[in-house]
């Protein structure tokens, strides 16, 4: 077995998981809200991405940029109308709003659009393989390699270096005292569920062609999103970053290894993490 | 001796009242004015069994659980691997044989899994359900894999009654009797100590544990006894529907079971009968029309519920009565 | 007082009005109609169920004084749960008189016991596991069992292809594995080996099939026979053989048509060119009856759609449901039914067709193809024909089938 293939193979998988669970995590880090819909922005992005590069010619990067905004928009939207609302809500009534959330998502995108996976028509640079000087591997596979990184060293910079960092930080660590100090959280969770939402429409649209994009692509993959955000710790984008890699690579070994129910390793493996760390591999005790 | 005024009202709560009768004398006119109906009948019994085991770890002990489904697909495998595997197909010991086994399996998980709360706790509940789903796919030479089951044969009832498969006869009065029973020992274990402890542990946790009651044994125990009458309501699926396929375990059965709860309104009971009828309803007449605007609908309810009307279905009803007679008691 | 005029009068008014009645009652076939309109297979759905009414409204005068009143229930997903429920209902409550569709095995395969219990005829229009007709005896099929393709695919492959080593991918599930049996049979007895089995995921939904592909690329076999669902699933695997340089590797990629469905090989571009497959049905086939079956195809759905094996699949059904009507003058009575299938022969637009007495399942003649690119639009070039097919697992008896 081509030990080199796998991982890069692994590394795709997990990076197409990082670009979407990231904003997951850091949302879910700072306001303690449940959100099961995010796998819908994810999707809803993807759609976006997808349908104004077939419908309406836009180049590929473009259409990155407008499927991020997009999303965004409408995550601003919801998130000022309805989610700022069930802030103080107990978990059930997050599990039902976000729930019924996806469940018109996905009604809207079945009805609008059909049924059918989706499929990213790939721009010519982007095809093909690309020569590495030790393997030839598949050129999209590494664009997203490469745009994954990018992201993580980006967030990471962001995180530690801007003051903006330091407030979303500050406020998943103690929101309380956050606030006293002065820190407007509601403005910051507004911006950072924004920013969030937008990364998961980028991911949905460049994993396309990894985990698909079909209407029941929120649904699908909600556990996969939830392990590496619990995996990683709550608001711990490092922590994200190695828990995707490590669940998008022990997937794909798994598929090629026993393809039948394998993933019930993954499931397992979460299991036993979580109940010895529950706050995850990288998160801080009782945050 | 007499009683005084404050213990007649406790007692008076668990005293059955005339129209407790109601579900079950519907249930039997059902069976007699609606002959070709009652496939869908016993699909409806099933869930509103299966709703009620979620009620009694969700309505009252206050656990929110995504992977309920983990024990409604494991006493469904039961009955069939039973069947299929080992050709042991009487009914009544099968369904026995699956609360068994899924009470294992929730007494097990309960144990370790209840010791986290919240999103952990979700999360691990629905990583429990879909590590079942997973490797009833992995085991599949005793499962069936992803085709799952289909064409279990069973014994007649009771040597009695053979299952009908196209007019599902025998099957619904099966379904209404396992039910009618469930439904007693639910109820009397709500009305009970027992359950009294677990609703003070849903509304004051830190009292409870103030008050020096074994919480964490009385949640394992509450969620042991819930995964026994999910699994009892998967076996009967498995039963009268002679199939089980990996479906039983997914978290669409999972999300539905939380939904119908929900839109009946929790921690009521007869929450579990008024969701299932009127979801099973709604969803056969208005899905069959429109599969996709449907589901549309089921998003906008839920979310307007989640927003205001936190209930359901038993909760509006409740604050329509009291407004009508202007009584605070809900 | 009545005279007897009077009395005969009312006597013949009485027998033309109940002849008429029963004549009435007799005129309208209910049929039940399984397919899955919602969720991953509803464009198949779509393509089986233009077929049908396609039939109707060409060949409706075959009917004569009977009518056909098509009945439509969604199975939804593949898993057979809903086919069987609304097939259960279709019987008890819309009491029809046949039922038809089924896309998916595992749909055909939950129903069977029902039909054999009400006696209803089943006329299969795709699902393609080989046993399914010994299931129940009112069970034909007019669409294709693995087998036929399969064995095709496995004894081409080394006797013309002259391939030596075969690794064969399939989607687990009853189709899957019976196409994987098919091909190992066929390619074995002709001296090939099959030196591995990859299990790709469920119809469910299309998976990344790049895992799979890399494991049989490291294998380095003469060829890949891969089997998966019509549909978005072939799409995916014409792309990750592309991606992954397999054909510059020396493998070529073969299968049955189902890979190289007309609705969808147009999307597979460059990727697609080389790709061998077998199969009873291509929209490119040259003969008189399917340049009129694609001509009426384009004129009535849009000349940019394109009829492909579930369209035909849908046209025959229908033909053969038609049949059956005409033939048992509209009282079908299960068994009797049945009989007016066994040895129908029809003229489809993929070739002759006939259903074999015994079996109750379609004999047909199996077309090599290999994709090429011409005028910008991938067109399937015929390279051989192998002429009134089988299914060779009832045949050779392997298995489950009998």
């Amino acid at each position: 077995m081509d030990l080199i293939s796998i991982l890069l193979g692994g590394l795709t998988s997990g990076m197409v998981l990082f670009i979407v669970s990231v904003g997951l995590s850091v949302t879910m880090g700072l306001m303690g809200f449940v959100n099961l819909a995010h796998g819908g922005f994810a999707m809803l992005g993807g759609y976006v991405i997808v349908l104004s590069m077939d419908k309406w010619g836009v180049p590929f990067l473009p259409a990155i940029a407008i499927g991020f905004a997009a999303v965004a928009a409408m995550s601003i939207l919801l998130e000022r109308l309805f989610y700022a609302r069930l802030y103080r809500a107990t978990e059930l009534d997050q599990v039902l709003f976000t729930i019924g959330l996806v469940f018109v998502m996905i009604s809207s995108v079945t009805l609008v659009v059909g049924p059918e996976t989706q499929t990213l028509r790939l721009p010519d640079w982007l095809r093909g393989q690309t020569d590495l000087g030790f393997i030839k591997y598949r050129s999209y596979s590494l664009a997203i390699i490469a745009a994954g990184t990018a992201l993580v060293l980006a967030l990471w910079l962001g995180f530690e270096r801007t003051r903006f960092g330091a407030k979303i930080r500050a406020a998943v660590d103690n929101r309380r005292m956050a606030e006293s100090v002065g820190v407007d959280v509601g403005r910051l969770f507004t911006v950072t569920f924004a920013v969030g939402s937008g990364l998961a429409a980028i991911g949905g649209g460049l994993g396309a062609e990894i985990l698909g994009l079909d209407p029941q692509y929120p649904l699908r993959y909600l556990v996969y999103f939830l392990i590496v955000v619990a995996v990683g710790g709550l608001g711990r984008v490092t922590g994200v970053f190695f828990a995707a890699l490590l669940i998008g690579l022990l997937d794909f070994v798994l598929k090629i290894e026993f393809p039948k129910g394998g993933a019930l390793f993954i499931y397992a493996l979460t299991l036993g993490l979580l109940l010895w760390r529950p706050q995850g591999l990288f998160g801080r005790r009782g945050g | 001796m007499t009683r005084l005024p404050a213990a007649e009202l406790l007692a008076a709560r668990h005293r059955f009242r005339g129209w407790e009768a109601l579900p079950w004398v519907a249930g039997i006119a059902v069976f007699f004015l609606f002959p070709s109906y009652l496939a869908f009948g016993t699909q409806v019994l099933v869930m509103i069994l299966f709703v009620l085991s979620l009620d009694l770890v969700l309505g009252y002990a206050g656990i929110v659980t995504l992977g309920h489904a983990a024990f409604f697909g494991t006493g469904a495998y039961t009955v069939g691997m039973l069947a299929m595997n080992w050709g042991w197909n009487e009914p009544l010991s099968g369904l026995l044989a699956a609360a068994l086994v899924s009470g294992a399996v929730g007494l097990a998980s309960g144990f370790v899994l209840l010791r986290t709360r919240g999103l952990t706790l979700l999360m691990l509940t629905l990583c429990t359900m879909t590590l079942l789903e997973e490797a009833s796919n992995m085991g599949s030479a005793w499962t069936g894999g992803f085709d799952g089951m289909p064409g279990l044969a069973f014994k007649p009832l009771l040597g009695l009654f053979p299952f009908e498969q196209l007019s599902f006869r025998p099957q619904y009065l099966y379904a209404l009797a396992v039910l009618f029973v469930c439904f007693i020992v639910v109820r009397t274990l709500v009305h009970s100590p027992f359950g009294q402890t677990l609703t003070g542990i849903r509304e004051n946790l830190l009292r409870m544990h103030a008050v020096g009651a074994p919480v964490h044994r009385r949640l394992v125990t509450a969620y042991a006894i819930s995964a026994a009458l999910a699994g009892i309501a998967g076996g009967l699926f498995a039963q009268c529907n002679a199939y089980v396929n990996p479906a039983v375990l997914g978290l669409d059965r999972a999300a539905g079971v939380l939904i119908v709860l929900i839109v009946g309104g929790y921690g009521r009971l007869y929450g579990a009968f008024v969701g299932a009828i009127a979801y099973m309803l709604l969803e056969y007449f208005l899905a069959k029309a429109y599969p996709t605007a449907w589901q549309l609908g089921i998003g906008v309810t839920l979310m307007v519920i989640a927003l205001y009307a936190r209930n359901g279905i038993l909760g509006l009803a409740d604050s329509l009565w009291s407004k009508r007679h202007g009584n605070g008691k809900s | 007082m009545m005279s007897k005029k009077w009395l005969l009068a009312r006597a013949l008014a009485v027998v033309a009005f109940s002849g008429f009645a029963l004549g009435a009652a007799a005129q309208t076939v209910k049929v039940g109609v399984v397919l899955p309109y919602s969720g991953v297979g509803a464009e198949l759905a779509q393509q089986i169920d233009r077929g049908m009414q396609l039939y109707l409204k060409l060949h409706g005068d075959a009917l004569g004084p009977y009518k056909v009143d098509l009945i439509k229930r969604d199975s939804k997903n593949p898993s057979g749960a809903e086919a069987k429920i609304a097939v259960q209902e279709l019987i008890t409550q819309d009491k029809v008189d046949i039922l038809t569709g089924f896309v998916y095995s595992p749909d055909a395969i939950a129903s069977a016991p029902l039909v054999t219990e009400a006696k209803k005829p089943m006329i299969i229009m795709n699902a393609g596991t080989a046993w399914i007709t010994d299931l129940s005896p009112m069970i034909s099929r007019v669409s294709f069992s693995m087998w036929h393709a399969g064995f095709a695919m496995g004894d081409y492959a080394a006797k013309v292809m002259k391939a030596k080593t075969a690794v064969v991918g399939y989607t687990d599930y009853p189709p899957g594995k019976d196409s994987l049996a098919a091909f190992k049979r066929g390619f074995e007895a002709a001296g090939g080996k099959v030196i591995d089995e990859i299990p790709m995921g469920s119809p469910a939904k299309v998976p990344d099939f790049t895992p799979f592909f890399q494991r049989a690329k490291d294998k380095k076999p003469d060829v890949l026979f891969v089997f998966v669902p019509a549909g978005d699933h072939a799409l995916a695997v014409a792309k990750t053989y592309g991606a992954l340089g397999m054909r510059q590797a020396g493998i070529k990629l073969i299968g049955p048509g189902d890979i190289t469905q007309d609705i969808k090989v147009q999307s597979m571009g460059s990727d697609g060119v080389g790709l061998i497959t077998a199969h009873h049905y291509n929209a490119d086939l040259d003969n008189p009856a399917n340049h009129r079956f694609v001509a009426a195809w384009k004129q009535e759905y849009g000349a940019d759609s394109t009829p492909d094996f579930m369209a035909v699949q849908g046209y025959d059904g229908m033909a053969a449901i038609v049949h059956m009507v005409v033939a048992e003058k509209g009282k079908i009575d299960g068994d009797k039914a049945m009989d007016a299938l066994k040895g129908w022969k029809f003229d489809s637009p993929q070739g002759p067709i006939m259903i074999d007495p015994v079996t109750r399942d379609i004999v047909m003649n199996e077309y090599l193809s290999e994709l090429e690119m011409k005028n910008g639009r991938l067109y399937q070039k015929n390279i051989g024909v192998i002429k009134a097919v089988k299914d060779m697992c009832k045949e050779l008896k392997d298995g489950r089938c009998k």
